[in-house]
């Protein structure tokens, strides 16, 4: 994770640097925070996973040497298909139609985002496809 | 259905280095068939698929209203197309083109199938969000398209949508709410993709498979993620503050409530120049790929390459206010200075790029020329980008054709040069099947002699003074005959996107089987069958450089890559058997 | 389009002429001998001051970006046409990945010529963008679509629209100053053969001088997306000797609409009125 980590903490360093001399430049204040937002979205994760290599060392796919019999284990869990997306995609697209023609597009919408989320949670702690 | 990825370790010493099982069964799909299955699957590969085409769709698309556009202006006072229907053309044309075709092919399409795959990866990190980010995509672009539908039109503001033109009173009407909102959801859209493509690349590498190892595309695909994440949430909360101020009687962006009109073009730009390189870096990372394959050669400076990558994107982020230089408010020597440095972290990548060709054993396949051609038509628009850099020669070419050439050489050469060199090159991989090499052959000449025949005369045109987004001209300034030329470089542009559809066709109609690898390719993904198995890879090869199946391939081929990746004296030790 | 065709002295005929036949050439040759005149690359050599030190900036990069370009070029082509697989090529080609010391030349020539551009870029930008006070001062606002020039000292106006161009009337050979701003959205004041663009903004004013050296009518137009007639939005500006300038400016302007009637004027009939 070192690596990982750096590089985000070269974004963090980087804006926070180029927000600075921005700042006492031009005195603008939407530009500096733009800049020292995009600092702290290096930061934030930088930090955490620079963290988390301290506590773990080097994963194998962080090692030169590692084998391919190193990453043996569970890797990830990952669902084949699940509806859940599409479900919640189109409560999304209803809910911006919504915005723009007006409100009757509203209920279905938040009808399709509860169940989505609903139904993926279920699909998540039940480990399978619904 | 769920499926669990459990390596077991079962050793195969036949043949040169070990092969290994990372999966313990059987990779079928489980789980429903036909439409449904294309609705529930949460597979990248068949995202990226879907992702692919819908995005193809609406390139043809924006390409057919760039022809009507070129037509309207092959005569100084065309009346083709009324006003509101040029401004609403050429609106769309450039979202449909920036915001839903070059990005969402790159980012939503081939990173999302390949990526995986070049990190030996079952999946991405989080499928079901990656599903989700498609059907975003796929409903902002209905929204999007739907626009030309509506009472009034679409939007007619240009698709950096300039307050306080954007507002409800210069732009009344449903078409610039559907335009605001489509963007939203490809927005989040966008956002989804960037934080699951770092995600699968921080955490789902396969063992051996360093940063530093990994494919320059797979890298470019990274740091374009990063900038996904910084640039379009700045978008996607400008829009909503512009839809607060149309229908919320907010005054952000209004002088009359105290707000401010250059905020919008500073919170605009913010995104915008980042974006300009997340639709460009994708692109470069197809090329990156493909010099060495067709050059039987390692990435020339494999690291310097990595490092220009970051800070071409770290630059571009501070870089937003050089597409302001005119509005007189802007620091510009901070802006300047940082625009001219881009060029050279750029200039690296050029040379990276022709010392990967040095000397290699060059075979110009389809791919490969497209790859040269981005070569070509990116050096070019990466010249005149220089000269826009600094403020006052922007004075005189802001608005003008000048930088319409500009940036149709730059995005033109990326998105469309490289991406269909990508098409040419990942298509066996998808499919298991060749294009046709000389019909491919015959849409890369027609494109590129369209190219520079279209794109020319607008640099000339433009320092003659004829401003962008105009549906008429002065007849009397001589500016007719440099359009003619620009409009007849169009149309054989749209004659070569008509071979590649006949090559689409044909090569589906009449399949000529591939191999798994016939390009004999450096990099993970051409490892595994074409088209790839469910969740991806039965074994792995051992990775221990940056080309792990070449290293494969040529057990007699010295490694390139031990430890840190350079070899102890130079080059000399690489000598070929 | 039938509006009046002003007339263009933006360089001298003659030279304009030369300028244009040369773009073609301008690629094919890179080099100009020491002493010549350098071609114009195809830009307007500047009626202004300003215009001819932006001209002069473009110039330089014009040459700089052909060396650089030319020799990547160049470059490319070689590899291209030097390194084809044939069939003597044999085995395969020697897997060089790092040349340290050709890495590190081409980061740091590249920086230099950077610093360069950048250090004519501020010098130049200092000159076109001074605003030292000056006798005739215009303010100039932008509307859709169309433009007001006003006069403060003897409150003449010329104001007009789309088809009915206006024109701005300045001294020659005298810097004069120009407060530029918008009445409703974006606008861009361009003129071209004075190598200047400038936004008309809502909210703000911008301020720049022009120095016009010959006198002559040179065409300005919106560059920046403003709406439904933004194609029309023409003007001129007409730059005449300090007396004539005297005598116009003097004369009153007598009955001209306002900027509100011309804009309900074109929502209602359109630009044809």
């Amino acid at each position: 994770m070192r690596n990982e980590s750096l590089i985000l903490l070269g974004v963090a360093i980087f804006f926070g640097f180029i927000g600075l001399v921005y700042w006492f430049t031009s005195y603008e204040d939407g530009g500096t925070a733009m800049l020292v937002g995009t600092c702290l979205l290096g930061l934030l994760p930088g930090s955490y996973y620079l963290f988390w290599h301290r506590r773990m060392g080097f994963r194998p796919e962080d090692r030169d040497d590692a084998t391919i019999e190193d990453g043996a284990g569970e890797v990830e869990t990952f669902p084949s298909s699940s509806i859940w997306p599409f479900v919640l995609g189109m409560g999304a697209f209803m809910l911006v139609l919504a915005f723009a023609f007006g409100m009757w597009f509203f209920f279905p919408a938040v009808g399709l985002i509860v169940t989505a989320l609903v139904g993926v949670t279920a699909e998540s702690r039940r480990g399978g496809h619904v | 259905m769920t499926d669990v990825i459990t390596p077991t370790t079962t050793g195969d010493g036949a043949h040169g280095p070990s092969v290994v099982d990372v999966a313990g069964h059987e990779h079928e799909e489980h789980g429903p068939t036909g439409l449904l299955k294309w609705v529930t699957s949460t597979d990248h590969k068949v995202i990226g698929m879907s992702y692919m085409i819908t995005s193809l769709v609406l390139f043809y698309f924006a390409g057919i209203m760039a022809l009507v556009l070129r037509i309207q202006l092959a005569t100084p006072s065309s009346s083709l197309v009324s006003f509101a229907q040029y401004n609403e053309l050429f609106t769309m044309h450039g979202s449909l083109m920036l915001y839903l075709f070059a990005g969402p092919f790159a980012f939503g399409g081939l990173a999302n199938y390949i990526v995986p795959l070049q990190i030996g990866a079952p999946d991405m990190a989080f499928p079901r969000l990656n599903a989700l980010s498609y059907w975003l995509y796929l409903s902002g672009s209905i929204t999007m398209m739907m626009g030309f539908l509506v009472a009034g039109g679409a939007s007619e503001f240009g698709w950096v949508a300039y307050a306080p033109l954007s507002n409800a009173t210069n732009s009344p009407g449903l078409g610039p709410d559907i335009w605001i909102m489509a963007l939203v959801l490809t927005g989040f859209s966008a956002i989804f993709t960037g934080v699951n493509l770092v995600a699968t690349i921080f955490y789902l590498r396969a063992p051996g498979m360093t940063m530093f190892r990994m494919p320059i595309f797979t890298w470019n695909m990274l740091v374009t993620a990063i900038l996904i994440l910084i640039a379009f949430p700045v978008l996607t909360g400008a829009l909503v503050m512009l839809f607060c101020d149309r229908h919320f009687g907010t005054h952000i962006f209004s002088v009359q409530g105290g707000g401010s009109p250059n905020l919008w073009q500073n919170l605009f730009w913010f995104f915008g120049h980042p974006e300009v390189y997340i639709l460009a870096l994708p692109y470069f990372g197809i090329a990156t790929e493909i010099f060495p394959v067709f050059s039987r050669k390692p990435v020339f400076g494999y690291k310097g390459m990595v490092f220009a990558t970051l800070s071409i994107a770290a630059l571009s982020t501070g870089v937003w206010a050089h597409h302001m230089f005119t509005t007189g408010v802007v620091l510009l020597p901070f802006f300047s200075l940082l625009s001219l440095l881009i060029a050279v972290p750029t200039g690296i990548k050029f040379f990276n790029w022709i010392g990967t060709l040095w000397r290699g054993q060059l075979q110009f396949s389809a791919a490969m020329l497209f790859a040269i051609g981005f070569l070509f038509a990116f050096l070019m628009g990466g010249v005149t980008g220089v000269m826009l850099a600094s403020p006052p020669i922007d004075f005189f070419t802001h608005d003008t054709y000048f930088v319409v050439a500009h940036f149709h050489q730059v995005l033109f050469g990326t998105a469309v040069f490289a991406g269909f060199a990508g098409l040419y090159y990942w298509y066996p991989k998808f499919f298991g099947r060749m294009l046709r090499e000389g019909l491919g052959k015959w849409h890369f000449w027609l494109m590129f002699i369209g190219f520079w025949v279209t794109f020319m005369p607008q640099y000339v045109v433009g320092l003659l003074g004829m401003p962008r987004r105009v549906a008429v001209y002065p007849s009397y300034l001589g500016w007719q005959s440099y359009n003619i030329i620009s409009t007849v470089g169009a149309f054989i542009i749209a004659t070569s996107f008509a071979v590649l559809l006949w090559n689409l066709w044909i090569s589906w109609r009449q399949p000529v089987p591939c191999g798994d690898n016939p390009w004999d390719a450096h990099t993970l993904e051409w490892f595994t069958t074409s088209p790839p198995p469910h969740h991806n890879y039965s074994h792995l090869p051992p990775i221990r450089s940056e080309r792990p199946t070449w290293d494969y391939h040529h057990p007699d081929s010295p490694a390139i890559a031990h430890g840190e990746g350079r070899p102890p004296r130079g080059d000399k030790v690489l000598v070929s058997p | 389009m039938n509006a009046p065709a002003p007339t263009d002295p933006g360089t001298p005929p003659k030279r304009r002429i030369r300028g244009r036949a040369l773009i073609p050439l301008a690629v094919l040759a890179p080099v100009v001998l020491a002493g010549c005149q350098l071609p114009s690359f195809g830009a307007y050599r500047g009626a202004t001051s300003q215009g001819q030190d932006a001209f002069k900036l473009w110039q330089g990069f014009f040459i700089a970006g052909l060396v650089v370009g030319g020799f990547v070029f160049l470059l490319i082509v070689w590899a291209v046409f030097r390194y084809r697989k044939n069939k003597k090529s044999e085995g395969l080609p020697r897997q060089t990945q790092y040349r340290p010391m050709i890495e590190v030349l081409y980061t740091v020539i590249p920086i230099l010529v950077v610093m360069g551009l950048f250090a004519f870029t501020v010098i130049t930008e200092n000159e076109v963008d001074a605003v030292p006070s000056t006798k005739v001062t215009i303010d100039v606002t932008a509307f859709q679509w169309g433009w007001q020039f006003y006069y403060p000292a003897t409150g003449k106006v010329v104001i007009g629209q789309t088809l009915q161009q206006p024109q701005m009337v300045l001294p020659v050979n005298e810097a004069v100053t120009i407060h530029l701003e918008s009445a409703d959205v974006y606008h861009g004041f361009y003129v071209p053969a004075f190598n200047f663009s400038r936004y008309a903004a809502p909210g703000y004013v911008n301020t720049f001088n022009f120095n016009v050296l010959h006198t002559g009518t040179y065409r300005g137009q919106c560059t920046q997306l403003c709406g439904l007639y933004h194609s029309l939005m023409l003007f001129s500006v007409r730059a005449v000797s300090p007396g004539v300038f005297e005598t116009w400016v003097h004369r009153t302007s007598g009955h001209h609409p306002t900027i509100g009637q011309l804009k309900n004027q074109i929502h209602a009939s359109g630009p044809g009125a």
